[in-house]
């Protein structure tokens, strides 16, 4: 079991208000991942459900328990840190067993946990080896190791596939996502990758500024963003915003559109436009187009229409998937 | 001009470096030399370097007169003893100030050290009074007490830097493993720290060894350590060089065994932190 919930969750230093408030329920099970600009509160927020931080007011429940007076050894999480924080004089064996040495297990059992673990992890040829022998990728799962043999209530992810090259980020982030849906541990992951937090949540938490401005599933968050925040963070390239008052039609103060939900043409109806730059990629072409009407819009077309800088195009929304906001931002429904 | 070839430069540097390290030892050397010297040939000027009639009877008379062994076990069991309990104290309160610091962690950090900025004179005054009402005086455990609270500063204030450096992360991972703050400081920290730990305890052994102004003013005889030893030798009756040498060279001589040993660790620990 390990489902978690904040309740008026504050954060404060001095008069500094880091998180002003935040309320959120996590289901046991979950994959959820809280995403965000840095210095959101994502991480502080990660920090104080681990124990690490302390909690300036409100409550932190783990089934149903209120934690905040308890020490993060108490909590029965584990954490995997973005550097990957292993114990530098241990083994591999070493480190993965720590956990289960500080919880007094007798050592056949702890033998076989972490032989379990390794051999989940593919390291097991590495358990005699320390941590400064090990490859990048090979800490990180030594890292996850040691979260994962101890049966922890919850993971906590702290960004930690971000000192990983490209490559191997997108294998271990299938990885984790594998070894969560397998283990069925609540996980709660922090990252500033939109594509980490798309591709791997069951739920998003968007963070903005210490609050959280929307929680939702990947698709919820991308088909129906609840606020102009949420609408810019979600989605690559962005979201193109226009806030011209001729197209403010039915009240909205700001109407936005997906560069992916916008078609092109040479000619036709719809706002015209010269193209500004192109960035073919093969399977898509991004086009920056300067508009006199709505002004710089991107525009995402799938495949390649050979359209080039300079050229005159002709813009029109689909007209279903457009976002509509008012004057404080929040979307109209 | 041109300019020098490393070679040269090479030489240079390193022709330099004995040289200043032979002024360096020199008067370490020159008081092994006199140790085997005889008094009169000790006083001679111009002083003879090499060619004059060695002699070991100064370290006879040094064995007859006193007892070394007594006054080195005295030396050993104070500089150790004063070393940890001094380790004792300072792991956790360095551990604190460096993991979890509060706004006042800096001035207690520079109220520690000016302690050591007073000379030790100025208390010693209140300090032989209070020994002696404790009946302290000439004792061991007085003597330990008394150089672990003057070393403790510097022990507190290596430690803290060495921590320092140690990621907090480490540190949080073994919480969140399930480890006590004394299991972290006992499996996590204490082992990453092993570098600095090691070249404190050799430094304060040191310092503690070669402590003359407390061990000559609280103890004569019974608690007596190796500098009272030597101090002996320089009495009313008049000079004795070469005994006082002889004394001397015997009572440096297991810290020169220790620190040539240790040598690598303890460079190792003093620029820990200065290359990163």
């Amino acid at each position: 079991m390990g489902s978690i919930s904040l309740q008026d969750v504050r954060k404060t230093f001095g008069s500094h208000v880091v998180i002003p408030g935040a309320n959120l329920q996590i289901e046991d099970g979950s994959f959820v991942v809280f995403v965000g600009p840095s210095g959101c509160g994502k991480t502080t927020l990660l920090r104080m459900i681990a124990g690490l931080e302390d909690v300036s007011s409100g409550r932190i429940l783990i089934d149903g328990a209120n934690v905040v007076d308890v020490p993060p050894a108490k909590r029965g999480l584990s954490m995997v840190f973005q550097s990957y924080a292993l114990y530098p004089h241990m083994s591999v064996r070493g480190n993965i067993a720590f956990g289960l040495k500080m919880a007094g297990l007798p050592r056949p059992e702890i033998d076989r946990k972490v032989d379990a673990a390794a051999a989940i992890l593919n390291l097991t040829s590495y358990l005699d080896r320390k941590p400064r022998e090990l490859s990048g990728g090979q800490r990180q799962r030594v890292a996850i190791g040691r979260a994962i043999v101890r049966e922890p209530k919850a993971f906590l992810f702290d960004e930690p596939l971000s000192n990983l090259d490209a490559a191997l980020r997108v294998q271990m982030r299938q990885e984790v996502t594998r070894l969560q849906r397998q283990l069925k541990t609540t996980a709660i992951y922090v990252t500033h990758d939109q594509v980490e937090a798309m591709t791997m949540a069951d739920r998003i938490v968007v963070l903005n500024a210490g609050s959280i401005e929307q929680y939702g599933t990947p698709l919820e968050l991308y088909e129906r963003p609840a606020n102009l925040f949420v609408a810019g963070f979600i989605g690559s390239p962005r979201m193109n915003m226009i806030e011209r008052e001729t197209e403010q039609h039915q009240g909205a103060a700001t109407i936005g559109i997906r560069p992916e939900h916008m078609t092109v043409s040479r000619d036709g109806a719809g706002w015209s436009g010269i193209v500004r730059a192109a960035e073919h990629l093969g399977s898509d072409t991004f086009l920056y187009v300067d508009t006199p009407d709505i002004g710089s819009i991107t525009v995402r077309c799938v495949g390649e229409l050979g359209l080039g800088e300079g050229d005159s195009v002709r813009l029109r929304p689909d007209p279903a998937r457009v976002h509509r906001f008012d004057k404080s931002g929040t979307a109209m429904r | 001009m041109a300019r020098r070839t490393p070679v040269a430069h090479t030489i240079t540097a390193t022709v330099a470096a004995w040289i200043v390290g032979f002024v360096i030892f020199f008067p370490i050397l020159w008081m092994v030399i006199t140790s085997f010297k005889t008094e009169l040939e000790a006083f001679n000027t111009p002083p003879s370097f090499l060619f004059f009639h060695w002699t070991t009877e100064n370290y006879a008379t040094v064995q007859e007169r006193s007892n070394y062994l007594h006054h080195a076990l005295n030396s050993i069991i104070i500089a150790g003893g004063s070393t940890l309990v001094a380790m004792v104290i300072a792991i956790p309160a360095a551990w604190s100030m460096a993991f979890v610091p509060s706004r006042r962690t800096r001035d207690i950090l520079l109220w520690i050290l000016s302690t050591k900025m007073m000379p030790a004179v100025g208390v010693l005054v209140p300090i032989y009074l209070i020994f002696r009402d404790l009946a302290l005086l000439d004792t061991r455990i007085g003597l330990l007490g008394i150089l672990c609270l003057s070393n403790l500063p510097i022990v507190v204030w290596m430690l803290f830097t060495y921590f320092k450096e140690i990621p907090k992360d480490i540190l949080e991972a073994s919480r969140m493993d399930g480890a006590t703050i004394g299991r972290e400081l006992v499996y996590v920290l204490t082992p990453m720290a092993v570098p600095g730990i090691a070249s404190t305890i050799l430094l304060n052994v040191i310092l503690a060894w070669n402590e003359a102004f407390w061990t000559l003013n609280l103890s004569t005889s019974e608690a007596a350590p190796l500098t009272v030893f030597i101090a002996s030798y320089s009495s009313p009756e008049g000079l004795f060089w070469a005994k006082l040498s002889a004394a001397s060279t015997l009572a440096i001589a297991p810290i020169l065994v220790l620190g040539w040993f240790t040598q690598r660790q303890l460079v190792r620990g003093l620029t820990f932190g200065a290359v990163k």
